[in-house]
């Protein structure tokens, strides 16, 4: 088993799936009345957030509690970092506490990398500014497979600013290590032609909703990252959603079976409408669910053996 | 614990027809000592434990009709050497539909050594439910006990040195039925 979890690259497709494998029996287990396992007892856990987080940080919190694991959460606002504390400072107070893996988000690309050069635990990345977010990317292959059996010839389309969103880097680079046809699709403004030829080998680039959701097993929305945005990528909020939005009359073009995912925080009516995320075929409640599952599974294949 | 080479001299301690009689008795044995296996589940402990479990289960109602619910209990997360080694593969937990409270519980596994496993299966079964009672059936005992821990039901007691192994194979795993007893000195 590896030792850090930086990138979805860091996953061939057997480790890969021996993660999704344990995540479902890790379902399982939540589904008991005691959910508690004893895997992690003694082993400290550090939620490093540097960026604001729901979802990503409660779901690893609940994940090394229900191993057992110390949980220590630590954030940005309210720490010595207001005080002008560099990451490698903090790393090296982490590591004097004896952290068994710290779990990093930080809106510098690459931070995780960093960090495992300072600290002896294993280095979970939880989102590293637009580079990758590989534990969603986890959940979001567990989530297909668990609703459409398998992942391999699967067809996904992921839509939107995939120029910022580190969400579809790691998908793109575990979804096509596990045999999934992955396309991305939006404004050439948020695929750059230098973007677009980076992912040509894994991938194919539209910038044609209407004509790829015909063909589509999975539609992954991306949120529109305006935090991240200095310069305007598309004339209004209007035309996006006009053109790339994921409304009821488009969700019907989409094969019967097919399944709609957002990795959330929606926008709703931007990029995604209310009734689409709310329709039966949208997993968005699913995902989150999911991600307890599969940060249990990766925090023991990490931390679990010797 | 110390492997044997691959190599190791090897010899058959129960081969397939002696393996299947050995399942007839325990089954037997259960019906007589739970008083024809009302109320029981057998949980089997994976790997072979499963398939020894639903073959017991098979003979029970072969013998008298009953049919006994028949479950897995994976034990890897409450082991105690799971820092010792690799991280390992998690097995299946599958409980029956009606649970396991208030039942009496047989856990099923291939070979009783060390009683580790055993302690391991007790812990998780506490986190799953309050069985009326819990009793343990082993295809083979080949004894080293390290815990205050023994079998209700045995199949066949095989005195062993810590220097050799115990391989139980059986069809639904390994594609052959036999327990063979590797390494040693001789």
């Amino acid at each position: 088993m590896i030792k850090h979890l930086r990138s979805a690259a860091d996953l061939d497709a057997a480790t890969a799936t021996l993660i999704l494998d344990t995540a479902a029996e890790m379902a399982a287990l939540s589904g008991r009345e005691v959910k508690k396992l004893p895997a992690l007892r003694g082993r400290t856990v550090v939620n490093l957030f540097y960026e604001d987080s729901t979802r990503t940080r409660i779901s690893f919190e609940a994940a090394a509690k229900r191993l057992s694991a110390d949980v220590i959460n630590f954030s940005a606002k309210g720490s010595s970092v207001s005080k002008g504390e560099s990451l490698k400072d903090t790393a090296l107070t982490l590591q004097a506490m004896g952290a068994d893996a710290v779990v990093i988000r930080h809106s510098a690309s690459g931070a995780p990398h960093r960090l495992a050069g300072w600290v002896d635990g294993s280095v979970v990345n939880a989102g590293d500014g637009t580079h990758e977010h590989p534990t969603q990317a986890l959940l979001d292959a567990y989530t297909m497979r668990s609703r459409l059996g398998r992942l391999d010839g699967l067809r996904v389309a992921i839509v939107g600013d995939v120029l910022h969103s580190r969400v579809a880097r790691s998908n793109v680079l575990l979804l096509t290590t596990l045999g999934a046809q992955v396309t991305v699709v939006g404004p050439p403004t948020l695929i750059p032609l230098d973007v677009a030829a980076a992912l040509s080998s894994r991938t194919r680039v539209s910038y044609d909703l209407d004509a790829v959701l015909p063909d589509s097993d999975v539609v992954m929305m991306l949120r529109v990252q305006t935090e991240r945005m200095q310069d305007s990528y598309f004339p209004s909020a209007r035309e996006y959603s006009r053109r790339y939005g994921l409304d009821m009359p488009r969700m019907k073009k989409l094969p019967e079976h097919a399944i709609v995912m957002h990795p959330g925080p929606m926008n709703r009516g931007m990029e995604i409408a209310p009734e689409v995320a709310d329709s039966p075929r949208s997993t968005i409640v699913e995902q989150v669910a999911n991600g307890v599952s599969v940060r249990m599974a990766v925090l023991y294949l990490l931390l679990g053996g010797k | 614990m110390a492997q044997p080479r691959a190599d190791a001299p090897s010899k058959i301690i129960l081969a397939d027809s002696d393996l299947h009689r050995v399942v007839d008795r325990i089954a037997h044995q259960i019906l007589e000592k739970t008083s024809g296996a009302t109320g029981t589940v057998l949980l089997g402990i994976p790997t072979r434990g499963v398939p020894l479990a639903h073959r017991l289960a098979a003979r029970i109602h072969a013998f008298e009709g009953v049919d006994v619910p028949v479950g897995s209990l994976d034990i890897t997360l409450y082991r105690d050497d799971l820092r010792l080694k690799a991280t390992r593969a998690l097995g299946k937990t599958e409980l029956p539909a009606g649970g396991i409270d208030g039942l009496r519980i047989i856990l099923v596994d291939d070979v009783l050594f060390s009683g580790r496993s055993v302690r391991a299966a007790l812990d998780a079964l506490k986190d799953l439910g309050r069985p009326s009672s819990v009793q343990l059936a082993v295809l083979v005992d080949r004894g080293h006990r390290q815990l205050p821990i023994r079998a209700d039901y045995v199949g066949k007691n095989i005195p062993t040195a810590l220097s050799e192994s115990v391989k139980v194979a059986l069809t639904e795993v390994d594609g052959a039925d036999e327990v063979r007893l590797i390494g040693g000195l001789k």
